[in-house]
């Protein structure tokens, strides 16, 4: 439990940055994927510069997490549900305005209609595992 | 404190979301990912005796105090950082949806379609139950989502992310563009 504390700390610093630049509203998302403003693309594009340096520095360093075990990235392998998966959740992310991270955050914001939507995101992360071995992948 | 209350700007808000990946790294050797906790939570609630949903959870629990942060984040942001307020959105994007057939404005979330009534709907059914079921299924198919693969996958350099990422893009154009303005019609 106190192990978890500073998982749940790290995560309410980032829910709280998650509504306050408004990566959690649908409207934001649309513009987003309507070309029509910068602020998403400037939002992600940052993020994944900022830990690229981070990861570096880690690794250049050799750094160690706070309990001093060596820190290892899991190596990714492709497959073709990368690219199905990826396709299907694009679609869903443009209905709902909100990748599974906003989804949460709405919640706490107070968008109790989302419960609905993060149990039908459960929902499917299920369907997913019963029909796992029939996919392609 | 003033700043705080005003709506925070990309290069403040982004390189911030950049941190979290050396924050989880450096407490515990965790890669920043969010869509798993949907997987543990299967596992915890109903694993139905299904492979996928054998592994052991109990290892992962640090993800579900992860989302349990996010949630709380977002009750603080909401209740005492003035985080509910109209979106400034760009005029176009704004024009485009209100001939569409978007009324309501003055949220984070266009109010009209996302609440309870809704539901009851066609419409509301697919935006909030469909597109809900798209996102856990395909989030879990692809690997990860925005953040495990996006964020987490491209910035440690690892290529299958980088697709993944694209046809996160690819999924999303094609809705917004040619299948959302029947939805909202509906």
């Amino acid at each position: 439990m106190m192990r978890n504390l500073k998982y749940l700390t790290i995560g309410l610093l980032f829910g709280i940055i998650l509504v306050k630049s408004e990566v959690i509203s649908w409207f934001r998302i649309q513009e987003m994927f309507r070309l029509q403003a910068f602020n998403m693309y400037g939002i992600i594009g940052s993020a994944i510069v900022v830990g690229a340096i981070c990861i570096l520095i880690i690794k250049r360093f050799q750094l160690k997490t706070i309990s001093g075990e060596a820190i290892i990235i899991p190596k990714k392998e492709f497959h073709w549900g990368n690219v199905y998966g990826g396709l299907i959740f694009g679609l869903g992310w443009a209905i709902t305005g909100a990748c599974p991270g906003p989804l949460f955050a709405q919640i706490g914001s107070g968008f109790l209609i989302t419960i609905v939507t993060l149990i039908s995101a459960i929902a499917g992360t299920w369907v997913y595992g019963l029909l796992r071995d029939k996919l392609h992948h | 404190m003033e700043f705080l209350k005003q709506p925070w700007p990309w290069y403040v808000a982004g390189p911030l979301i950049g941190l979290v990946v050396p924050a989880l790294l450096l407490a515990g050797n965790k890669s920043f990912g969010i869509s798993s906790s949907l997987k543990h939570i299967c596992a915890m609630c109903l694993p139905a005796n299904i492979a996928f949903f054998k592994h052991d959870w109990k290892k992962e629990t640090w993800n579900l105090f992860f989302v349990a942060g996010i949630v709380i984040g977002g009750f603080i942001a909401a209740r005492f950082l003035n985080g509910q307020h109209p979106v400034n959105i760009s005029p176009q994007t704004a024009a485009s949806l209100k001939q569409q057939g978007v009324k309501d404005f003055s949220g984070l979330l266009p109010g009209d379609i996302f609440n309870f009534q809704q539901l009851l709907t066609l419409r509301g059914f697919i935006f909030i139950v469909v597109g809900g079921f798209l996102v856990g299924f395909g989030t879990r198919y692809a690997g990860g989502c925005t953040s495990g693969h996006s964020i987490m996958g491209i910035a440690s350099l690892q290529w299958p992310s980088l697709v993944a990422t694209c046809c996160f893009m690819a999924g999303g154009f094609i809705m917004t563009w040619l299948i959302l303005p029947y939805f909202i019609k509906l």
